[in-house]
């Protein structure tokens, strides 16, 4: 661990106190949004990865016929012919009160009331989902009525997942971003820290110490900076995320809700501050040594 | 003549100006005492330097323990430092570190372990006459003292050459005198002395001296003594 280890000697040779200057609050401000963007793309991820699931291979056929006697022949056919196909898991009419329930935000009781006929509906479930499964689907359905419509359910939802998906990636160049943007302020960091500390560097090189020596020095107080401000950025920002996640929970969304944390997604969000100290530390060791490098 | 120090033919040009040092050639033997004079602008410092190894000549041989250094790798360059003592004329000093850790930052740079430390800083501080004032920073030092932990700090690491750029210009005759004094212990103790200096006064006080003088960027050898081989044993 000779990047970051310094003896209670060379420790004193930077006088300044850990936490002078901007740096820790800045790096601390970088970690809050950075782990508030990589907290949102992972849960958006798993809402995606889960709609896509739920997605995946579920069809409604709806058959609109107004007779209601041949509306029912039609749909107890239709049942019994997709059943037969392989690559059906699970298929069953969808009783009337969900369908009055599902129209009943649009026509209210007093329109549902009247005498309107309402589509039977058959849910399909299909073991495999690939284009030649649906098709034996559809063709089976219009074998028995022209009239039966077919809906994918990934047609439905196909734009919103979609949408998540794209703002999981826009999350996930948001965290690239403050990344690039933390080691910048680093190496702004180093830089202003170089030129104060120039007296003492030039001391150091005189009595022969070595680049890798000077920017040890650096190195590990920076790093220590980062630290201080990574745990802090992180601690803020969880307790944003448990605020977001307790007003998420009031909603009662199943969408919303889906969008989630799981472990592992938990241990890539603690692992940030480490992951913000090595990415400083490195920063800050190559912009002194460069800079040490114009000198002889 | 066993020779420490060799420079060639060295030319030293600072951007496009005219060479502030030019064709400068003298020996030094291991354990010489040596002044350089010369007026200011002379080139004493900028030869000082490429002595010390802070500067590359812009032409010439320089040869430092038997080394090219003129050639050397920039990273090897550290571990020849750490065989050469230098005192500036305002100490440069670390100002927010104890006399202590002042004298002992050679050690430090040099990976000594800090159990092995103390002994020698104390000894130190003792030999140049500060041991009550080891925890004081250099601003509470008086500038005789402050020059004393600078020469301390100097030759903690037992140097094999000593270079001291107007050790006396900011203190009084009687300390200048005192500090002339330590050089000449340290160079009965075998380290080669190489002391830049305004004060003629000075080179009266050692016996020994090799005088070095620099007349507009020339060093003036009218003996030969600093060439080499030198044209008289004697003078070395």
């Amino acid at each position: 661990m000779a990047l970051f280890s310094a003896s209670p000697a060379d420790q004193r040779l930077l006088p300044e106190g850990r936490l002078a200057g901007p740096m820790p609050w800045v790096i601390a401000i970088m970690m809050v949004l950075t782990v508030l963007a990589a907290a949102a793309g992972l849960a958006l991820g798993n809402a995606a990865s889960l709609m896509e699931r739920d997605l995946e291979g579920r069809l409604t056929i709806q058959i609109a016929e107004p007779e209601a006697a041949l509306r029912e022949s039609l749909t107890a056919r239709i049942l019994t012919e997709v059943r037969n196909l392989s690559a059906v898991g699970r298929a069953a009419v969808v009783p009337e009160q969900e369908i009055v329930a599902l129209l009943d935000p649009w026509l209210g009781k007093d329109g549902l009331e009247a005498d309107l006929p309402l589509p039977a509906m058959i849910d399909i479930e299909m073991i495999r989902a690939a284009p030649q499964d649906i098709a034996s689907v559809k063709n089976a359905v219009q074998s028995i009525s022209t009239t039966a419509r077919i809906d994918p359910h990934s047609q439905w939802l196909g734009p919103l997942s979609g949408l998540i998906t794209s703002l999981k990636w826009l999350t996930l160049l948001l965290v690239v971003l403050m990344t690039v943007a933390t080691s910048a302020t680093v190496v702004l960091s180093a830089r202003a820290a170089l030129n104060t500390h120039l007296p003492t560097i030039e001391i150091m090189h005189l009595l022969g110490a070595t680049d890798v020596q000077v920017a040890r020095l650096f190195q590990r107080r920076i790093a220590l900076d980062a630290l201080f401000g990574g745990v802090v950025g992180l601690l803020i920002a969880l307790i944003i995320i448990a605020l977001i996640g307790q007003r998420v929970g009031a909603i009662g969304s199943d969408l919303l809700g889906s969008a989630r944390l799981d472990w592992m997604g938990w241990a890539a969000i603690a692992t940030l501050p480490l992951f913000g100290v090595i990415v400083s530390t490195l920063a800050a060791r190559f912009t002194v040594l460069r800079a040490l490098r114009q000198s002889l | 003549m066993n020779a420490i120090v060799q420079f060639e033919n060295v030319g030293l040009r600072y951007g496009t100006g005219a060479e502030t040092l030019s064709d400068v050639s003298f020996t030094l033997a291991r354990g010489g005492f040596y002044f350089l004079t010369g007026a200011s602008g002379a080139g004493k410092t900028s030869l000082l330097k490429m002595l010390y190894l802070t500067q590359r000549p812009s032409r010439g041989l320089i040869r430092l323990f038997g080394d090219d250094m003129v050639t050397m790798a920039r990273d090897r360059l550290p571990l020849f430092r750490r065989r050469i003592g230098v005192v500036f004329q305002d100490f440069r000093l670390v100002a927010h570190l104890s006399a202590f850790d002042n004298i002992a930052l050679p050690l430090r740079v040099a990976g000594t372990e800090e159990r092995d430390i103390e002994k020698p800083v104390n000894e130190m501080l003792a030999w140049v006459g500060l041991s009550d004032r080891a925890t004081a920073r250099p601003a509470t030092l008086s500038g005789g003292e402050q020059q004393r932990v600078a020469i301390a700090r100097a030759v903690i690491g037992r140097p094999d050459i000593l270079v001291a750029d107007e050790p006396t210009g900011n203190v009084d005759p009687e300390m200048a005198a005192r500090l002339l004094h330590l050089f000449d212990g340290l160079n009965r103790l075998g380290t080669t002395v190489v002391v830049a200096t305004h004060d003629l006064h000075l080179l009266s006080r050692i016996g020994n001296a090799t005088m070095m003088h620099l007349d507009n960027g020339r060093l003036s050898d009218p003996t030969g003594a600093l060439r080499y081989p030198p044209r008289s044993d004697r003078a070395i």
